[in-house]
C-alpha cells in the first residue's frame, strides 16, 4: 500500500502540474474593443506539407510588414501554431486558440483532412473561420458552415472547369487523365473532366496513383499505350517534380500536350524543377507572372523579403489579410461580435489582388479570375508562370445553375461529371 | 505493512480521486480536455505496458489497435448509421477479431522479432486507413463520429473517460497482481523456463495480446469520440512509438508508469511546440536521453530515490 | 498489353528493385549481425541525399557527391554506433526507440537546414540523358541505378563470402561469444558493420534524390519500402534482400497497371502473406 501511497504521487504532481497552467488568468475575461485584435493562424511548419505551410506564414507576415501590424488603432496579434499537417493536432491547436488564446477568428489549416476534421468543433463554437487554402469542394457547397468563408479562397473544380473547355477550344477531343488518387485528386479532374465530356471531349482513360507515388514508371508505360490527343495531369507535394521530371525522361513530353491541375505547377514545386518544366500549360487562381500592378508590386516585395517567388500559399494568405484589414476597417473596428465580423467580411470584395479581382458567391466561396498559364524563364533564371488566357468572374459552379450543381453529388472517383 | 503507512496511503488514494473529480471545476475547458488526453492515452499506454512491460514482448503497432478500434466505432455511427449500443459493441468486436489474428501471427516469434512483426501489422492497418476509401473515408478519415448523448458537453465526456480508465486500470491492476499476471511475468523472465514448468507459454502470450487489445480499442473509442474523429495520421508508425516510449519514459513493468508518461508526453507534445519551431528535434532528444538514462522509467527512477532517501530493509521485487 | 509495354513494365520494376535493394541491404545487414532494426535508416538516407545534393551543387560531380553522401552518413553511423547504441549493446527495444530518436531528431535537423520544399537531385550530363531506340525513350538514369545495384550487391556478396572480413561478419552472425573468445575484438565488428550500412544508406539517399526528388517525410516513406521488402526477404538475409527488392518492384510496376486500385495493398499483401505463413521471411532465420 505503501508503494501505491508514494507512486500516486507522482501522477498526482504530473495532473496537478498540467492543470495548474489552465488556471484562470487574472484580466483574461472581458474583451476590450481597443485592446488588440487576435488572430489564430494554423498552418504546418513540420512534416510533409512544411513548405507550402511556410509559404502561408511568409505570405501573411509580408503583409503585416508592408501595411503595419494595425487595423486601424487596435494592434494586431498572429498566434500562429503548428498542425504538422495533422488533422488531430490540427484541432488540438484549434482547441488551443478558440479556448485559451481566445481569438477573434481563425484561419487556415492547410489541408482539407485537417479543415475537415476541425469544421464541426469550429462551427459548434461559433468562430469565424476563414479558409484560404483549404479548397474542398464540399465545404461551400452541400456541407456548408455558417461561420465559415473561403476569404481569397477557391474550391478545387473551379479553375478546372474553364480549363476542360480551354482544352477542347485548342483541337483536343481524346485526353487521359492522371490525379492523385485522393479527395482533392477527384475534384480537379472531375472539374476538368466534367466540362471537357460537356463539351463534346471524350476521357479516354482515367488513371488514379496513390498520394505519394515514387515511382511513375509504371504509368507513363501505360500512357504511352493509350491513344489520345493530351493528358490531364494533377499532382500534389513530391509527387509533381517526380511527375514532371518523369514525365520529361520517358519521352511524353515530346509526344503528348500536358494539361496540369494547378498545384502540379505551383511556384513552391515549380520553384525546385527545371528545364523539363518549361512550356507546360496550366490553369489556376492565381498567376505569379500576371502582368497586372497588384500583381507584380506583391510578387516584387515577396522575392525581395524571401529571395523566392510566391506561390498561390504565401498569395492567398496575402490576400487575404488585405480583404479581411479593409473588412474591419470599414466595419469600425470591432471585432468582438462575431455575426458582425462575418457580415462585414461577406460584404467585402477587392477590385484587384495579387490573386486578380475576388468577390465572395452566396455560398461563401470567392468569384475570381481563373488564368491559363504558362511555364517560361524570367531572365533572372527562375520559373514561373506566365498568363496565356484570363476568364474572369469564374465561380465555383463555372456557368452551371447553383441549383442543378448541388444536386449532383461531389466529385469523387465514382462520378467525375462524365457524359454518359 | 504498519497501519499508519497503510492510512497514509488511502488518504492519498482519496486526495487524487478528488482531485481528479474536480479537474472540470479548477480549470479551463482546454485544460480539462488535455487532462481528458492524458486518461485515454494512458489507457493504451497501459495496455502497451501490460504486453510490453509485464510479459516482455514489446508491440510497435499498437496505435494501429487503437485505430481500428476508433474506425470501427467510426465506420458504424457515421457510415452504417448503427445505434450507439451496437456501435460501441460492434467496434470492440471487430477489434478482437483483429487482434486475435494479430496475435497468432505474431506470438510465435519474440524479442526483435516479435517487435519487427507488430510494426509491419501496424503498417497494414495505416495502408487500409489510407487507402480503403468506402470503410476509412481514405485521408480525409470519418468525421462526426458522435459521443453518447450524455457525454457531449466537455466535461461530461471527461467523467465518462475518467470512470472508463479507472475501471480499466482496476481491471488491469486486478489481472497483473493475479496468478496469470505472475505467469506472465515469469515469461519474460524466461519463456523456456515456464515450458519446462508445464505452462502453455503460446495461450499466455496470445490471452496477453488479447487483453491488450481490448484495452487499447477502448482507448481508440475514447479517441474517436474525443475528436468526433478519426484519421490515418493517429494510426502510423509515429504514434505507435510514441505509445512505446510512453511506457518506457514512465516505467515498463509497472501500471502507473505508462500513466505518468502518457502525461509527460501529451504535456509536452502540446506544450512544447508553443514555444519552439524545433520541438520535434527536442522530442527526440528526449527520447534518446531518456533510454540512454532512464532505462526503469519515471517509476523506477522515483522508487531509487525514495529508497534511498526513507526505505530502511526496502526490498521490493518489481510487483506492483 | 503489347510485348514492348510488358517489356517496359519489367524494366521499371527491376529498375526500381535496384534502388530497393541498395536501401534493404544496408538494413538487412545491420539487422543481420547486430539484431539491431535502424529505424533511423530512412532519415540516413535522406541527410544523406541532401549532403550529397549539396556536393553535387557546389562540384558538379555527381559520383564524388554521391560518395561523399555515402561517406558522410558513414561517420554519422559512427558517432552513432559508439556513443549512443553501444550503451545499449544487446538490449533490442532501447536500441530501435533510439533509432526511432534518432530519426526525428536527423528528420526535424534536415528540414531546419535544408528547408521543406522538395528537392530533385539534378542528373549532369549522359546520367540525365534518356536513350531512344526504335520508339521507346528510357531514362539513361535508371539504367545506371540498376547497374549501381548489381555491382554493390555483387561486391557486398563477395565481401561476404570471399574475405576474411566476411567470414568474421558470419561467424559473429552466428555466435558472437565464440568469435569473440577467438580473439577478434567484436565490437569492431559491429561498428564497421553498422557504418557499411549507413555508408549504403547515405549513398542510396543520393542516388534516390536524383530517381525520386528529397522532401520532409521521404524518411519515413523510404523506410516503408526498406521494412517491406526486409521482411519478404528474410531480415538478415542479403539474397532475401534482392529477391525481395525484385518482388516488389515487379509487384509494384504491374499493380499498378493493372490493379490500380489496390495500389498499397498489392505491396502489402505479400508482406502479409509472408507474416502470416513464414515471419521469418524467405531466406531468414528466426534463431
Amino acid at each position: 500500500m505503501r508503494h501505491i501511497a508514494r507512486f500516486l504521487a507522482f501522477p498526482l504532481a504530473a495532473v496537478l502540474a498540467v492543470a495548474s497552467c489552465g488556471l484562470p488568468s487574472p484580466g483574461g475575461g472581458v474583451q476590450q474593443p481597443t485592446g488588440p485584435i487576435r488572430i489564430g493562424l494554423l498552418a504546418p511548419i513540420t512534416g510533409t506539407t512544411a513548405a507550402s505551410g511556410t509559404d502561408m506564414l511568409n505570405g501573411w507576415n509580408l503583409y503585416w510588414k508592408v501595411n503595419g501590424i494595425k487595423i486601424g488603432a487596435r494592434e494586431v496579434q498572429t498566434f500562429h501554431e503548428d498542425t504538422g499537417g495533422d488533422p488531430t493536432v490540427a484541432l488540438t491547436k484549434a482547441r488551443l486558440l478558440i479556448e485559451q488564446r481566445q481569438v477573434h477568428f481563425i484561419l487556415g489549416p492547410l489541408l482539407a483532412s485537417e479543415g475537415l476534421a476541425l469544421a464541426d468543433y469550429i462551427k459548434g463554437q461559433g468562430t469565424p473561420w476563414f479558409l484560404p487554402v483549404v479548397s474542398a469542394d464540399d465545404l461551400t457547397q452541400r456541407q456548408r458552415i455558417p461561420n465559415m468563408l473561403r476569404v481569397a479562397g477557391w474550391s478545387s473544380s473551379q479553375p478546372h472547369h474553364p480549363f476542360g473547355e480551354y482544352a477542347y477550344e485548342q483541337g483536343y477531343r481524346k485526353i487521359v487523365t492522371i490525379c492523385a488518387d485522393y479527395a482533392f485528386g477527384h475534384e480537379v479532374c472531375g472539374g476538368f473532366s466534367h466540362t471537357f465530356s460537356d463539351k463534346g471531349g471524350q476521357i479516354v482513360a482515367q488513371l488514379w496513383n496513390p498520394l505519394g507515388t515514387p515511382d511513375f514508371s509504371s504509368y507513363m508505360t501505360q500512357i504511352r499505350g493509350i491513344t489520345a490527343d493530351a493528358v490531364f495531369a494533377l499532382q500534389v507535394g513530391a509527387d509533381s517534380p517526380r511527375f514532371v521530371r518523369q514525365w520529361n525522361e520517358f519521352g511524353l513530353k515530346a509526344k503528348f500536350p500536358l494539361l496540369g491541375g494547378e498545384v502540379l505547377l505551383d511556384q513552391s514545386l515549380l520553384r525546385s524543377m527545371g528545364p523539363e518544366a518549361e512550356g507546360l500549360i496550366s490553369a489556376g487562381h492565381f498567376a505569379e507572372g500576371r502582368q497586372a500592378k497588384a500583381t507584380q508590386e506583391y510578387v516584387d516585395l515577396y522575392l525581395k523579403e524571401y529571395n523566392q517567388l510566391p506561390s498561390y500559399y504565401a498569395s492567398a494568405l496575402y490576400a487575404a489579410a488585405g480583404w479581411i484589414a479593409k473588412a474591419i476597417q470599414q466595419s469600425g473596428g470591432n471585432v468582438e461580435d462575431p455575426k458582425k465580423l462575418l457580415e462585414a467580411v461577406k460584404s467585402q470584395s477587392l477590385d484587384d489582388s495579387a490573386l486578380g479581382p475576388m468577390k465572395l458567391d452566396d455560398y461563401g466561396n470567392p468569384i475570381s479570375n481563373t488564368y491559363i498559364r504558362r511555364v517560361e524563364r524570367r531572365p533572372d533564371g527562375k520559373l514561373w508562370n506566365v498568363v496565356v488566357k484570363t476568364y474572369e468572374k469564374v465561380s465555383q459552379f463555372w456557368n452551371y445553375k447553383p441549383e442543378d450543381f448541388l444536386k449532383q453529388p461531389v466529385y469523387s472517383r465514382d462520378y467525375q461529371g462524365l457524359k454518359k | 505493512m504498519s497501519g499508519a503507512r497503510a492510512r497514509v496511503g488511502w488518504v492519498l488514494v482519496a486526495l487524487v480521486a478528488a482531485f481528479a473529480l474536480a479537474v472540470p471545476y479548477l480549470t479551463s475547458s482546454f485544460y480539462t480536455a488535455l487532462v481528458t488526453q492524458l486518461l485515454f492515452f494512458g489507457l493504451l499506454a497501459m495496455s502497451v505496458g501490460l504486453l510490453g512491460g509485464y510479459t516482455g514482448l514489446m508491440p510497435m503497432g499498437y496505435a494501429a489497435i487503437m485505430g481500428i478500434g476508433a474506425y470501427a466505432l467510426g465506420y458504424l455511427i457515421t457510415r452504417a448509421h448503427a445505434p450507439m449500443g451496437i456501435a460501441i459493441a460492434g467496434a470492440i468486436a471487430i477489434a478482437l477479431v483483429v487482434t486475435l489474428a494479430f496475435g497468432l501471427m505474431a506470438i510465435r516469434t519474440s524479442g526483435i522479432f516479435f517487435s519487427m512483426i507488430t510494426l509491419a501489422q501496424g503498417m497494414l492497418v495505416w495502408g487500409a486507413a489510407y487507402r480503403w476509401y468506402q470503410v476509412t473515408g481514405a485521408e480525409n478519415g470519418l468525421r462526426g463520429i458522435e459521443r453518447p448523448f450524455f457525454a457531449v458537453r466537455y466535461y461530461e465526456y471527461y467523467y465518462l473517460v475518467l470512470a472508463v480508465v479507472a475501471a480499466s486500470a482496476l481491471v488491469l491492476w486486478l489481472i497483473v497482481r493475479s496468478p496469470f499476471g505472475l505467469s506472465l511475468q515469469g515469461i519474460r523472465e524466461s519463456e523456456s523456463r515456464m515450458r519446462t514448468l508445464g505452462y502453455d507459454v503460446g495461450l499466455h502470450k496470445l490471452i496477453a495480446f488479447e487483453v491488450s487489445g481490448f484495452f487499447a480499442a477502448v482507448s481508440g473509442l475514447l479517441f474517436g469520440w474525443y475528436n468526433n474523429f478519426i484519421s490515418p495520421a493517429s494510426v502510423g508508425l509515429p504514434s505507435s512509438a510514441e505509445a512505446v516510449f510512453m511506457v518506457i519514459l514512465g516505467g515498463a513493468g509497472t501500471l502507473l508508469g505508462p500513466v505518468l508518461g502518457a502525461a509527460v508526453v501529451v504535456f509536452a507534445k502540446n506544450f512544447l511546440s508553443l514555444y519552439l519551431s524545433r520541438w520535434p528535434t527536442i522530442m527526440g532528444l528526449i527520447f534518446i536521453l531518456a533510454v540512454l538514462f532512464a532505462r526503469d522509467g519515471l517509476v523506477g527512477t522515483g522508487r531509487r530515490v525514495a529508497i534511498a532517501a526513507g526505505g530502511r530493509g526496502n526490498k521490493t521485487t518489481a510487483v506492483e | 498489353m503489347s510485348l514492348t509495354t510488358l517489356a517496359l513494365h519489367v524494366l521499371n520494376g527491376l529498375t526500381f528493385a535496384a534502388l530497393l535493394f541498395l536501401l534493404a541491404s544496408g538494413f538487412t545487414l545491420v539487422f543481420g549481425l547486430m539484431r539491431i532494426m535502424n529505424l533511423a535508416h530512412g532519415a540516413f538516407y535522406l541527410v544523406g541525399g541532401y549532403i550529397g545534393l549539396t556536393v553535387l551543387v557546389a562540384t558538379g560531380n555527381f559520383v564524388l557527391a554521391t560518395l561523399s553522401a555515402g561517406a558522410a552518413i558513414a561517420l554519422l553511423g559512427l558517432g552513432a554506433e559508439r556513443v549512443l547504441l553501444r550503451r545499449l549493446r544487446g538490449q533490442v527495444l532501447p536500441e530501435v526507440l533510439l533509432t526511432i530518436g534518432l530519426a526525428f531528431v536527423l528528420g526535424d535537423l534536415a528540414l531546419a537546414i535544408w528547408g521543406g520544399d522538395p528537392q530533385s537531385v539534378p542528373r549532369p550530363g549522359f546520367l540525365g540523358a534518356s536513350l531512344t531506340i526504335a520508339d521507346v525513350t528510357y531514362p539513361a538514369f535508371r539504367i545506371v541505378v540498376l547497374g549501381v545495384g548489381i555491382v554493390i550487391g555483387g561486391a557486398i556478396w563477395y565481401l561476404q563470402e570471399g574475405t576474411r572480413i566476411g567470414a568474421i561478419v558470419r561467424a559473429g552472425v552466428d555466435d558472437s561469444e565464440t568469435v569473440e573468445a577467438l580473439g577478434i575484438d567484436i565490437k569492431r565488428v559491429f561498428t564497421f558493420v553498422f557504418c557499411f550500412g549507413a555508408f549504403l544508406a547515405g549513398l542510396t539517399g543520393m542516388l534516390g534524390g536524383a530517381f525520386l526528388a528529397l522532401y520532409p517525410g521521404a524518411d519515413f516513406e523510404i523506410l516503408t519500402y526498406a521494412l517491406v521488402v526486409v521482411i519478404i526477404g528474410g531480415p538478415g538475409s542479403l539474397p532475401g534482400a534482392a529477391v525481395g527488392s525484385v518482388a516488389v518492384g515487379l509487384i509494384d510496376a504491374f499493380g499498378k497497371a493493372l490493379a490500380p486500385e489496390l495500389t498499397y495493398f498489392t505491396v502489402f499483401l505479400p508482406m502479409a502473406l509472408i507474416l502470416t505463413w513464414r515471419p521469418h521471411g524467405l531466406f531468414g532465420r528466426l534463431a
